[in-house]
């Protein structure tokens, strides 16, 4: 089991950092756990992400933490990232990670994800690609997409943040139209690229758009769109996560930021193939969600 | 077909597990007639092959078909056609990554196209095989033979082999996958051949039976964990060094770049058992006149040293048979007598005459000549050879 790489060598262990010694005493990992992984977990649980170097306040760093503690069997989770503020987080994560490059996130969790299920059959192995609004919205659209239109069984979650935010606050295909940043000095000229819409025409089977304000929605979501990418096809999630640093918040505004856009820009969407609703019946009869 | 088909005798297609020396050296051959394309499909069929991402660009289109049959035929474990040849490569490091031999092929606008994922490989020691059909660069449009791409490809931190001919090519493209897969070497390798002149033409080609095939890829040997989670560490960093300006950060890039070059030379010992010598030479040994090339300039080159033979002119040809790693032991001890040294090339940049060159800087008093270069299809037939030589030696014919 997979959950075997977090024990310890007891050779080393009186030379092994806390966190690490807590990673395999104290984290929940699905193979040994009776209950269900949750965000409850993050109140007195080892957490997969350790502290990270993102800004205070950053709405970001709370929807990974989220997403970390909800992951249904995370000792066989892949996470796929690409460049920008999540980048600076993914070496914190105690999974297997890969940073690639810059928008080939899809290509490269594609390739991860068929080789897996060839290497391992008889093993599940969630793959899930984890990057921001330029990575999957502009640079990486074509592979974004084409990952969809093959069906590819992966999770993919855009951190939408609106902005290019790591290089300094640049104008991105989601940013609201109107807004000025870098690169726009006179206001984004086009609408808010609606991702959500174009993986539903691109032939996923869950698609949802939510705010960062609800850890336990978000949680939900997750579990369902993994669950429906092992048995269905691809999943796609649109997460709000605002960049307090750029649209000028403080700290502790970016949860206020993410509830007037849950009735707003970030208002409900979602989406689920009938397929993939009968599957998530099934789910919840067999108690996995 | 499944992986759980395979036991220690055979792969999941039922051949029989060999070593690389056995396949290569020891297993009897018979005769074929065939091309490159054709030829690497039997290659591939002996390579107990993972994985293939396939894209279609000429010249290189028959042969990515061809694994695409051997997916359906059962023997490569997975294969699909990717969006662009950028996606192509990263899905290839996707699957490399995630444990399996895999290999694609590309050409000229498509190398280019991928380029940013070549480093990439290097870096994250993948030992992934790109079989490289080198043809022309837009613009202007042009789909014929060159082999300019491949000076792009020079320092990207890959392997870099050239095969003169069909057999060459399916005898490197097995040693490639061993010697890319040493722990002690373990980073991209890719395989060149030049476009339509290998990939397109037929000819006899000595092959071992399709019955047995190579033992499969080890990811647990690897320098670097594959990304699998199934193997410790489950966490490979504690800081993102990358983004932090200090010396350490720097430091461990400087260093890490450095370690993937030196990875490059360590496959020298390796690639010599395997291509029986990193440079082969034809013609008369001690002679002052010495032609330096890669791929099909190779076999211009030798018709015309038997052409100059006829005149009575001596000289000698010099295959350059890995190009990453350089072989300048070998290209110094192969051209110590050369008064004049020509590097007949099909590209206009004369990248090989840049690297014969600075590999002999300060050790070779010998004349250096980038000539002939031909390229956006032309071909470089003898004449054009002797002319050069007339024109840039004194040497005269009987």
């Amino acid at each position: 089991m997979s959950v075997d790489i977090y024990k310890i060598n007891p050779e080393f262990r009186d030379i092994m950092p806390q966190e690490i010694i807590d990673l395999e005493e104290n984290a929940t990992w699905a193979g040994e756990s009776v209950e269900k992984r949750g965000i409850n977990d993050l109140t007195d649980k080892k957490e997969i992400l350790e502290e990270h170097s993102l800004c205070a306040g950053c709405p970001e760093a709370a929807a990974l933490r989220y997403i970390l503690a909800a992951l249904p069997l995370p000792e066989e989770t892949i996470i796929v990232n690409s460049t920008g503020c999540t980048s600076l987080m993914f070496p914190h994560i105690a999974l297997h990670t890969v940073h690639s490059m810059f928008g080939n996130q899809n290509a490269v969790a594609s390739g991860i994800k068929r080789t897996l299920d060839w290497r391992f059959p008889d093993k599940t192995k969630d793959v899930v690609v984890l990057a921001g609004d330029g990575a999957t919205i502009d640079i990486g659209l074509d592979y974004t997409l084409q990952s969809f239109f093959r069906q590819e069984k992966i999770t993919t979650i855009c951190f939408d943040n609106e902005v290019y935010a790591n290089t300094g606050g640049q104008e991105s295909g989601s940013t609201p139209k109107g807004q000025v940043f870098k690169m726009a000095p006179k206001g984004k000229v086009f609408d808010k690229v609606p991702m959500w819409e174009l993986a539903v025409t691109s032939g996923v089977a869950y698609s949802v758009k939510l705010t960062a304000s609800a850890p336990k929605k978000v949680a939900k979501v997750l579990r369902e769109s993994i669950l429906i990418a092992r048995e269905i096809g691809p999943t796609y999630i649109h997460l709000y996560t605002p960049c307090i640093l750029e649209i000028g918040l403080a700290a502790n505004e970016g949860l206020w930021e993410m509830k007037e856009q849950d009735k707003d820009r970030f208002d409900d969407f979602k989406y689920v193939s009938d397929e993939a609703a009968d599957y998530l019946k099934k789910c919840k009869k067999e108690g996995l969600l | 077909m499944s992986i759980k088909n395979m036991t220690k005798e055979k792969n999941w297609s039922g051949q029989k597990l060999v070593s690389t020396d056995y396949l290569l050296f020891e297993a009897p051959r018979e005769k074929h007639f065939m091309t490159g394309s054709e030829v690497l499909k039997e290659a591939i069929k002996r390579c107990t092959v993972d994985a293939s991402v396939s894209y279609p660009i000429t010249p290189q289109s028959e042969a990515a078909h061809l694994i695409g049959e051997l997916w359906a035929e059962g023997y490569v474990g997975l294969y699909f056609r990717g969006e662009n040849e950028f996606g192509v490569m990263s899905e290839v490091q996707g699957c490399a990554m995630a444990g399996a031999r895999t290999v694609t092929t590309t050409s000229g606008p498509g190398t280019l196209r991928a380029m940013e994922n070549f480093p990439t490989w290097s870096g994250t020691r993948i030992p992934c095989q790109l079989i490289l059909m080198a043809r022309g660069i837009n613009s202007p449009l042009t789909i014929q033979p060159d082999n300019l791409e491949v000076s792009f490809l020079l320092e990207t931190g890959c392997m870099i082999w050239y095969a003169e001919n069909v057999q060459e090519l399916f005898d490197m493209s097995i040693a490639a996958f061993t010697v890319a897969e040493k722990p002690d070497v373990h980073v991209p390798i890719i395989t060149a051949v030049d476009g339509f002149f290998v990939s397109h033409t037929r000819e006899a080609v000595m092959l071992p039976a399709d019955d047995i095939a190579l033992e499969p890829y080890d990811p647990y040997a690897a320098p670097l964990p594959p990304i699998d989670s199934e193997m410790p560490p489950g966490r490979f960093l504690r800081d993102p060094f990358v983004m932090k300006s200090n010396y350490i950060s720097y430091a461990t890039h400087a260093s890490w770049q450095w370690e993937v070059r030196s990875a490059v030379e360590r496959s020298k010992p390796y690639a010599r058992h395997y291509l029986n010598g990193l440079v082969h030479t034809t013609g008369e040994e001690n002679a002052e006149l010495v032609f330096v090339a890669c791929g099909t300039a190779v076999h211009q080159a030798k018709e015309g040293q038997r052409e100059l033979a006829k005149l009575g002119i001596k000289s000698k040809v010099v295959k350059l048979r890995t190009i990453r790693p350089f072989p300048h032991a070998e290209l110094l001890e192969a051209t110590k007598n050369a008064k004049y040294i020509f590097v007949p090339e099909f590209n206009v940049v004369g990248w090989l005459d840049k690297e014969v060159r600075t590999s002999l800087y300060g050790k070779s008093d010998a004349k250096i000549v980038g000539r002939p270069r031909v390229a956006g299809g032309m071909s470089m037939p003898a004449e054009a050879i002797l002319k050069e030589v007339f024109e840039n030696t004194n040497l005269k014919g009987a």
